[in-house]
């Protein structure tokens, strides 16, 4: 592979000498000889293998959407399969830092992963965009070298909160969520919001991550007037099905992960009537998000969620922050200042921008999952707009109180 | 003989100077992993290889010396402190887990192994409070001894290099003393040894006081290395892992478990960047090796190679002294 | 008192699926003395197998048993496979063992992967086995009702197979003996064979009729083993009246454990596995220690 990109490299090189020499015409900034390293971590191989083929698939589509060019310069696509374990990517970032030399990584996948090089990243001045949604790296220790253009755990949760209390009425809740952080900050975030509006959390649920069988949770839901679940990966199909196996009717709300359109290609019937919150959402009518749609349909065959999307997003935030800089991107502050700068109107799920910290802030869409032509589809419900990690809270205050945990906000008895 | 030692100093030449004909930080971090995956690697074939006692927990106590580091970082102490308590920690950890597996032998020894790291797993994945949970523990710095930083690749690795020529040393050492032969009649005659009178369990037990004690640095080196740790390092697969590497490179062999950490860790890094089903290439290895090297990459090659050279000596005799050839 | 009716039946329905997962592994461990780490990995070949034929994936569509039946077929053929080529090779040499079959779990999962996909496939409820079942005041699913009788159905064939078949007192001899097993002229080589693909068979069998539960997914193999070593480990190898009373208790173990000791539910799972090897390390029912 290095021999490749060296020889490539050299091609490269001579060309545009050649140019600038048969021509005697001055080189404009723009056309660097060197390709921009773009590096995505992902995981291929494993259990988490779904999420990490979707980030892919969202970001290659991009890549060919601008023909491989990001502000007039070439992109070179680097991508390593961590394995979705801290170890592997570690290993796998250094590869792609010290040996591939990249200018920006994309990825990785799971908040995990994110928290086991965050301080390598910051060292070695590399501009990192990830899906993963660990809420301090942009809040209580933001990361300067991090910047996140999907969403934190909570900042779909709380808009569905929102929506739970005052649309749907519900009065009562109870949630199930994973028993990790992504977990608990999603389900402290729709608590804060939900008892905020009047409602009340009867009872938060923590099956760990490997649950084959959710009854026992199942049976301590009752009672109640709905619930909200935070699962992720193949959990929420597995939860969704035992939870109508159970006989349990109550409405059930959730997050991103939780009603993801690249699970409804998954889903049974059984998922009828899910509330989700997403950062995207299929059905938006804009033509960057026909253009995206249709792609990934031509390309892959199937429909993307909010993985593929995240991606191809963080390739526009890219794409724009190197017309900033015009093509530069020597200069890893200076990339990341206009990283941080880049504001778009038109992105697969509508217009974003970034706040003081890093986090995006943008619109949020609350689905109803329902059967149309005998497919499943999320129909939009009610559009949330601009939407920051502070949902409407005092960001002073909001960064006083702990961070979303197990135990935060504790249950009113 | 000689040519053993030949080729021994050349494999030390060529590791002191790497830094300088290996070119890029990234191959000198895999040169790194390797060295203490091969340490971590060496402490199991202890048990594996010379007391036929097969571990398949050995990630849990990984595990117990990675997070002492971590916590007691985290509680504020220094390096020195926190690496001494991290190893009067493991070797009680692996003092308990000995007492327990050793009950068994064969099968049973492997299963009472599994289900400690699984519980050891357990306790890392659940016990937030202490570990982090999902999240796990971070370290912000490397240690400096005698005021030489570890932060630099190159320096981590003669750190590393260090390290690993003295868990070499120590093995060696314990291997050819007479407890090291004793440990190898417990695995091959126990009955027999207990009736010239060894105590058996006493010697397997300090076996493995000592492969704890491996893999406890080799731990350290680990979770200075990646500066995280998290309860996926203490997961089965990660203790199927370092079993694998003592098996395939051959265990029983000085030299093999550090072939099988080599083969591994090269899999899992460099070619899973050219391979996508780089998963699917480890597990063929692992299948071929037992179909072609039952005994594992080393004592298979040298086997191979004498085969090879018996042939060749035998056809030049054959030639050269057809006539004086007896019947 | 709803809740804990709707535990306990829970915990038999899993503990019959766990039964059906588990009693290939025990024969296996107990006859051939193999640990076979590639158990989980033929419970998720078979629910993926059997997925796509009730979905029709690959533009053939089944009906739910059929599916079943075929995913078993193939999966006891891969079985069989394995062992006459591989294992075959390595009797009594568990660090080969070890090798092999940890090798061929990576390569499953990794197929998997790359056949189906990293999306969790759904498998639908069987259609005459939708709906609830009403007890007393207990409302539950026909089709983890159904689940409770195909476990006992299969544990009274195997039963009977071990009991009163020749093949069966074939199997019984070379659990108990094998040495003798091979002197009074028991061909042992065609038996483990036998024993393998049987084995095979059930843990895919268990994988696809736990799919409408489950649904099927990458790393439904690592969720699955654990749970069949405790089992075997609790009941004793090479023993079905273990594995049944062994699967049972691991149910009702899981089940409860995570109910009302969450935080400790792996630590619940595994203890009475360790105490048992401590205490009585040939299981509950097992004849010898392993």
């Amino acid at each position: 592979m290095s021999d490749k990109v060296t020889r490539r490299k050299f091609i490269a090189g001579t060309a545009a000498g050649a140019a600038a020499a048969a021509f005697n015409f001055p080189m404009p900034a723009i056309a660097q000889a060197a390709p921009f390293k773009l590096g995505l971590l992902t995981v291929k191989t494993g259990p988490l293998a779904q999420g990490g083929i979707q980030m892919e698939q969202g970001i290659v589509t991009y890549l060919k959407e601008k023909n491989y060019t990001f502000g007039g310069r070439k992109v070179e696509f680097i991508s390593a399969d961590t394995g979705g374990n801290p170890a592997g990517t570690k290993t796998k970032a250094q590869e792609l830092i010290e040996r591939d030399k990249v200018d920006t990584i994309v990825g990785p996948l799971a908040a995990f992963e994110l928290l086991a090089i965050t301080d390598y990243i910051a060292q070695q001045k590399t501009p990192c965009m990830s899906l993963a949604a660990a809420e301090d790296m942009t809040q209580r220790r933001p990361n300067p070298y991090f910047l996140r253009a999907s969403a934190t755990s909570s900042q779909a949760m709380h808009p569905m909160a929102d929506f739970a209390a005052k649309e749907l009425k519900l009065k009562r809740m109870i949630t199930a969520s994973e028993d990790f952080a992504f977990g608990y900050e999603q389900m402290g975030g729709f608590q804060q919001t939900f008892e905020d509006a009047g409602g009340r959390i009867l009872n938060k649920l923590w099956p760990p991550i490997v649950t084959p069988d959710y009854t026992p949770y199942l049976a301590q839901i009752q009672d109640c007037d709905g619930v909200c679940q935070g699962f992720a990966g193949s959990n929420p199909l597995r939860f969704l099905k035992q939870y109508a196996a159970a006989g349990l009717k109550y409405p059930v709300v959730a997050g991103e992960t939780g009603g993801d359109d690249a699970l409804l290609r998954s889903f049974g019937d059984e998922a009828i009537g899910l509330y989700s919150c997403c950062p995207y959402t299929l059905d938006l009518e804009t033509d960057t998000n026909k253009r995206f749609v249709a792609a990934m349909n031509k390309d892959y065959g199937v429909d993307p969620g909010f993985y593929c999307a995240g991606l191809y997003v963080n390739g526009m935030v890219i794409d724009a922050g190197l017309q900033k800089t015009g093509g530069k991107s020597d200069d890893k502050a200076e990339l990341m200042k206009a990283l941080r700068s880049v504001a778009l109107t038109d992105t697969p799920r509508g217009q974003i921008k970034f706040d003081n910290y890093g986090n995006v802030i943008g619109d949020f869409y609350v689905r109803h999952l329902e059967k149309a032509n005998g497919k499943l589809i999320n129909k939009t419900v009610k559009t949330y707009k601009n939407v920051s990690q502070f949902w409407t809270y005092d960001e002073k205050k909001f960064l006083e109180q702990p961070v979303y945990s197990r135990n935060y906000p504790p249950l009113k008895s | 003989m000689s040519g053993r030692y030949f080729a021994l100093g050349i494999a030390v030449v060529a590791l002191a100077t790497l830094p300088y004909w290996m070119t890029g930080v990234y191959y000198i971090n895999v040169a790194s992993q390797i060295l203490f995956y091969a340490v971590f690697a060496l402490g199991l074939n202890v048990l594996v290889g010379y007391a036929g006692l097969v571990s398949l927990g050995h990630a849990g106590l990984f595990g117990v010396t990675a997070y002492a580091i971590g916590y007691m970082l985290q509680l504020g102490y220094g390096h020195p402190i926190a690496i001494l308590v991290a190893l009067i920690v493991s070797v009680f950890a692996m003092a308990v887990y000995a007492a327990l597996s050793l009950r068994s032998t064969g099968i049973g020894f492997i299963m009472i192994t599994l289900a400690l790291g699984e519980i050891l797993w357990g306790l890392a994945y659940r016990w937030i409070s202490l570990t982090g949970g999902d999240n796990g523990l971070s370290l912000q710095t490397r240690p400096e001894p005698f005021g030489y930083s570890l932060s630099d690749a190159n320096a981590f690795y003669y750190a590393t290099l260090v390290v690993f020529f003295l868990s070499l040393a120590a093995i060696t050492i314990f291997v050819r003393s007479p407890l090291g032969a004793a440990l190898k009649g417990t695995r091959d005659q126990p009955r027999r040894m207990n009736a010239l009178g060894y105590h058996v369990w006493a010697i397997r037990f300090i076996a493995c006081l000592f492969s704890g004690l491996l893999t406890a640095v080799s731990a350290i080196l680990f979770v200075y290395y990646t500066q995280f740790i998290s309860p996926q390092t203490l997961a089965l697969t990660s203790s199927a892992e370092v079993l694998l590497m003592v098996i395939s490179g051959g265990a029983g062999t000085l030299l093999g478990p550090i072939v099988g950490a080599g083969l591994v860790v090269v899999v899992k890094t460099v070619v899973s960047g050219f391979i996508e089903r780089w998963n699917f290439l480890l597990g063929a290895i692992f299948v071929a090796i037992v179909i072609l090297m039952p005994e594992g990459l080393v004592p298979g090659s040298v086997r191979l190679w004498r085969l090879a050279w018996r042939k060749r000596e035998r056809a030049t005799k054959v030639v050269s002294g057809g006539a004086e050839a007896k019947p | 008192m709803t809740f804990w009716l709707v535990l306990t039946a829970n915990s038999i329905t899993f503990g019959g699926l766990l039964f059906l997962l588990s009693a290939g592994f025990s024969l296996i461990f107990g006859l051939m003395r193999i640990p076979n780490l590639t158990h989980g990995s033929l419970f998720m070949l078979g629910a993926y197998i059997g997925a796509t034929f009730v979905i029709g994936m690959f533009g053939v569509k089944l009906n739910f048993w059929l599916a079943a039946v075929l995913a078993t077929l193939t999966v006891a053929f891969l079985g069989a496979l394995a062992e006459r080529f591989l294992l075959r090779r390595l009797p009594g040499d568990q660090l080969a063992q070890v090798l092999v079959t940890l090798g061929l779990s990576f390569m499953a999962a990794d197929f998997c992967l790359i056949v189906w996909g990293g999306d969790p496939l759904s498998v639908a409820t069987p259609p005459e086995l939708a709906g609830f079942a009403r007890l007393g005041v207990l409302v539950f699913p026909n089709y983890r009702l159904a689940i409770i009788v195909i476990a006992a159905i299969v544990a009274i064939a195997l039963w009977l197979l071990l009991e009163r078949t020749r093949l069966g007192a074939m199997i019984r001899a070379g659990v108990d003996d094998p040495d003798m097993a091979r002197v009074v002229g028991i061909r042992v080589s065609q038996l483990f064979t036998i024993v393998f693909a049987l084995g095979a068979g059930l843990a895919a069998f268990a994988g696809i009729i736990g799919g409408p539960i489950l649904s099927v997914y990458p790393g439904l193999d690592q969720d699955m083993l654990p749970l069949a070593l405790v089992v075997v480990i609790l009941g004793g190898t090479g023993s079905l009246l273990g594995s049944f009373v062994g699967s049972i208790i691991v149910g009702f173990i899981y089940n409860f454990g995570q109910a009302l000791l969450p935080e400790l539910a792996y630590f619940v799972l595994f203890l009475p596995m360790l105490l048992v090897l401590l205490l009585r390390p040939q299981g509950l029912f097992g004849r010898h220690v392993p």
